[in-house]
């Protein structure tokens, strides 16, 4: 197991952090930290099988069988995990030729995803295909911006969903691409790809204020960065244009990041934007540590990325 | 002073916050973890996906017909055995879809050189051979080009000098690359005629450099795959012997 661990300090508060905890140590019983973990895969593209040794350098990389082992360790070590998938989990393997993607619902199912957003290729097999394949996934579909209400997907797939952990509320909403260009009308049919800045300011507002969420995660198909694009939307865009997000968890762009990016939003305030490039080589994993001290409101955060 | 304020905070939060206390995010810790073979696999889940691999495996490597020579697509100078096996299966694989859909017949197909990704090999031709042959998903697709929209097309093929596989078109090219003769279905070609010209959706959005099909008078969209149309036609020949042939040359 190869593990990247950089250090980086993101904000000068470290000194203060560690000053108000020695302060606290006599009242521990209301100052619990709280440790959640996010794991997330993107882009697997029906990689269900290890690749070959042949294959170039992916060789001997991936497979869902040795994910799900690696998954359960990481459960046992803190329960208050989630796990997400950030789109295209269909085509690229004859798995989805032959299946329609009903074995890589199964196995997520297995692996005990919490849920995932839609990607562009997960319309491949028109929207029906996705449609029929859904009694195989025990986990949820969330995407914000794609409204389905004139097709067969109405109802099936929620903006945004909140999760409770340890005593913690985690909001994930989710974030698809604009499909036009991208896949024939003939797959999404009447599909509507809404504004994702206008869709996330919404979602972060409910998921912040309504439903008093700890966390928010976007769970974003848009893609890492387009360099030759000014206008094109972005996770790193979305980042910077929104606020209350802590992470953004990307897809689409098959982009493999030494480390997750970190952005500033439009309070200034970080925003975590992470990307694990594609077929399954690689899992992202990223632990929130919270705790009800209050005097740390105002000391920042330490990111160690 | 700080720290008596401190706690009348703290029991405030206590008594009157306790069920929704305030948390704050304090440190996160990023990593990436490689799946690698140090990893050992989860077994239930190993004998969960063997039925459906071990189901694709037998059905990938079933015979379907027997290919009585090794054809590659280095072996030819402007037309090559398995690029026209390629155009000619795409032919008469989707021909019938578009006529039963569009009561019209394709006029032309028009490949790409790139997209003949392996070699077909000699002996036995399974399912496999259509996924090596073109791995990837892209359909069939028909565009309607007006017969002076296909001088584009020519000029393509006469600069290009390449063997891009095509399929009831002729183009005869001189010693120095001027066009001799230039045929659709044996006829030459009609500037006021509209073609129906089959290629792949990858071509058709400006794959290759071939940006003549954007301008069109109208698209089909078959949803029928390059590589089921090679599976189809696959099925229905015994033995597979394609040649390399007159469609595309240059006289010397």
């Amino acid at each position: 197991m190869k593990r990247r661990n950089f250090i980086q300090q993101a904000t000068a508060g470290t000194a203060l952090v560690t000053l108000g905890g020695l302060g606290l140590q006599s009242f521990t019983s209301s100052l619990k930290t709280s440790k959640i973990t996010i794991l997330h895969t993107n882009d697997v593209h029906s990689h269900i099988d290890t690749f070959g040794p042949e294959d170039g350098r992916n060789a001997n990389k991936g497979g869902v069988a040795r994910r799900a082992s690696l998954i359960e360790s990481i459960r046992k070590e803190n329960p208050n995990t989630l796990l997400l998938d950030a789109g295209d989990i269909f085509q690229g393997t004859p798995y989805f030729n032959y299946y329609g993607g009903e074995l890589e619902f199964k196995l997520m199912s297995k692996l005990k995803y919490d849920a995932a957003t839609i990607g562009n290729h997960d319309f491949d097999n028109g929207i029906e295909g996705l449609y029929t394949q859904l009694p195989h996934a025990q986990f949820d579909f969330i995407s914000a911006n794609y409204d389905f209400s004139n097709t067969i997907m109405d109802t099936h797939v929620k903006p945004y969903k909140v999760f409770k952990k340890g005593g913690i509320k985690i909001g994930v909403f989710g974030l698809g691409i604009e499909l036009n260009g991208l896949v024939d009308p003939s797959m999404f049919k009447e599909t509507k790809y809404l504004d994702p800045i206008e869709i996330s300011q919404d979602m972060t507002r409910i998921l912040k204020e309504e439903e008093q969420c700890d966390l928010i995660i976007c769970l974003s198909h848009l893609g890492y960065n387009y360099r030759n694009s000014e206008t094109k939307i972005s996770d790193l865009k979305l980042a910077a244009a929104t606020k209350n997000i802590d992470l953004i968890i990307g897809g689409h762009t098959h982009t493999f990041l030494k480390k997750p990016t970190i952005v500033k939003n439009v309070e200034n305030k970080n925003v975590l934007v992470n990307q694990v490039g594609c077929y399954g080589i690689n899992l992202g994993k990223i632990d929130f540590y919270l705790d009800s001290n209050k005097n740390k409101a105002a000391d920042g955060t330490s990111i160690i990325v | 002073m700080r720290f008596t304020h401190f706690i009348f905070l703290l029991n405030f939060f206590i008594f009157f916050g306790c069920k929704q206390e305030k948390l704050h995010l304090t440190k996160i810790q990023g990593e990436q973890i490689q799946i690698t073979d140090s990893l050992s696999s989860n077994t239930e889940i190993e004998s969960f996906i063997k039925p459906y691999r071990d189901h694709i495996q037998k059905d990938l490597d079933s015979v379907l017909a027997y290919s009585v020579d090794l054809y590659s697509k280095t072996d030819g100078d402007l037309n090559t055995a398995v690029g026209n096996f390629m155009a000619d299966a795409v032919y008469s694989e989707a021909n019938p879809v578009f006529k039963s859909r569009t009561g019209k017949d394709i006029d032309m197909v028009l490949l790409n050189y790139g997209g003949i990704r392996s070699i077909l090999p000699k002996g036995n031709v399974t399912k496999r051979t259509a996924f090596q042959l073109m791995p990837f998903e892209n359909s069939v697709v028909v565009v309607a080009l007006k017969g002076s929209q296909i001088d584009s097309i020519v000029e393509y093929l006469k600069t290009r000098k390449r063997a891009h596989p095509i399929s009831k078109f002729k183009l005869v090219l001189d010693k120095d690359f001027n066009v001799i003769e230039a045929k659709i279905n044996e006829k030459n070609i009609d500037k006021n005629k509209v073609y129906h010209v089959a290629t792949n959706d990858y071509l058709y959005n400006g794959g290759s450099n071939m940006t003549f099909f954007k301008n069109n008078d109208s698209l089909y969209v078959l949803n029928y795959k390059i590589r089921n149309a090679l599976i189809d036609k696959f099925i229905k020949l015994d033995t597979i012997n394609p040649v390399i042939d007159d469609r595309f040359i240059q006289i010397k």
